[in-house]
């Protein structure tokens, strides 16, 4: 059984948008913590720290998760990846990334990072979603400035389009 | 914001985590999703010395179909059974609750078990354990045990498990020939916690309903050969004996009217459905 004390930092290896990583953590730290101030993640904004403004969220094994109802040494082994998984190489935005800009999908852009990770997830599982069906996805995301007008619009358009591409 | 210090196991298989917990004994806590259990660790209203983890243990992951059942393992995630193909057809109480558990975001993580040994009384999985009078298995280094929703539920975040004990699976009796079901809530947002959550079964002149997000935990009752003129009282009585209190998301009187409106709505809906 692996155990690891309290007040003692473990390594944990994981692999972080495709590098494999490793750094240390005590077993009290949060995933999101870990990614951003051990890591240097600044795609990761913390804001509730209870689950419940999405801020946070990234894929775990292309699984959606808040990375502040996570712990960091529940990585291990695991391939985690933040909305910089989203663009290409040589920084080129997604067409995800490009419909939030044309259709001013953001202002500040603090719950930007987690929305897009999660439509990003939530358009693979369902390529043709309803706007009701967005606007439930959605519910598991504050975003204080923009309403959430704009969001949907850039989310069903990307559907659109790639249902476009595909046929 | 953050949780107090705790030691992290990851036992291999039950037997380890069953060993675990009796080590570190009642402020040790198992940790499958963590979507309840996190929360209110940051918070610290929960503070617990270790920390077991039963999320990688796969033999706990699995939906299995057995004597007029479904048998949901500790491992399996909402949104795993909110996937399960034969769903809807085998259990459409759960398959109309489940995407109300939460957000999108969460089922991924959250389980059905952790939710149901978690024991919010606005929850809607413990709602649907009672409802339909489900079964909760627990294991502790003695053997095994399966409780009732009756038996097991026991008030506000209280259930009968013990201390040594594992919820190792949760049981849900399947759809009934010639019932209909149906499952309503109103929250805030989508995927809120319930100000007042509702699930009725009608198989012929029976009628059951549950109610969730009012008293201290789930409450079920139960009317044989309610006429339509009769509904409205009946619903009344059970309203105010559910003793609601007011809180900063809603009145009693409020709760009192959803249960009367959702209440009628829902047992409508389910007679619909039957046959």
């Amino acid at each position: 059984m692996l155990e690891l004390k309290e007040g003692e930092r473990h390594p944990v290896d994981f692999v972080l948008n495709g590098k494999p990583t490793r750094a240390l953590a005590e077993p009290r730290m949060l995933l999101s913590d870990f990614l951003r101030q051990e890591l240097g993640c600044a795609e990761i904004h913390v804001g509730c720290e209870h689950g419940v403004c999405g801020a946070c969220t990234i894929l775990i094994d292309g699984v959606p998760a808040r990375s502040c109802l996570t712990l960091a040494v529940q990585a291990a082994g695991r391939n985690i990846q933040t909305v910089h998984s989203l663009e290409a190489e040589d920084g080129k935005l997604s067409d995800l990334q490009e419909a939030f800009r044309r259709h001013h999908a953001l202002q500040c852009g603090y719950c930007t990072p987690g929305i897009l990770i999660s439509a990003e997830r939530f358009l693979r599982s369902k390529a043709n979603p309803s706007e009701q069906e967005v606007r439930e996805m959605l519910s598991g995301h504050i975003c204080r400035c923009t309403g959430y007008v704009g969001i949907v619009e850039a989310i069903l358009e990307t559907a659109r389009t790639r249902a476009g591409a595909r046929s | 914001m953050k949780p107090k210090p705790f030691t992290y196991l990851r036992p291999a298989n039950l037997n380890e985590a069953l060993q675990a917990l009796s080590r570190f004994g009642e402020d040790a806590r198992i940790l499958a999703g963590g979507q309840s259990l996190l929360p209110m660790m940051n918070f610290r209203l929960v503070q617990a010395n270790a920390l077991i983890d039963i999320s990688r243990l796969d033999p706990l992951a699995y939906i299995r179909e057995a004597d007029g059942e479904i048998e949901i393992g500790a491992a399996t995630t909402q949104a795993q059974l909110l996937e399960w193909p034969m769903l809807r057809e085998v259990a459409p109480l759960l398959s109309a609750a489940l995407p109300h558990v939460g957000h999108f975001q969460t089922r991924s993580r959250g389980t059905v078990c952790g939710s149901i040994a978690h024991s919010d009384p606005a929850s809607e999985l413990p709602l649907c354990l009672a409802t339909l009078g489900g079964t909760v298995v627990l294991r502790s280094p003695k053997g095994e045990r399966a409780l009732t929703a009756d038996k097991f539920q026991t008030g506000m975040l209280a259930t009968a498990r013990r201390s040594d004990e594992v919820v190792t699976a949760v049981r849900f009796p399947k759809r009934k020939p010639g019932a209909g079901y149906a499952f309503m809530e109103m929250a805030q947002r989508h995927g809120d916690f319930a100000i007042c959550a509702v699930a009725a079964v009608v198989i012929g002149k029976i009628a059951r309903l549950g109610v969730g997000g009012v008293a201290d935990k789930p409450m079920t009752r139960e009317w044989s050969g309610l006429l339509d003129g009769e509904i409205e009282d009946a619903l009344n009585d059970f309203a105010w004996d559910l003793g609601g209190t007011d809180d900063h998301h809603a009145t009693a009187a409020y709760r009192r009217e959803l249960v009367r409106r959702l209440g009628r709505r829902a047992i409508e809906e389910a007679a619909k459905c039957s046959s």
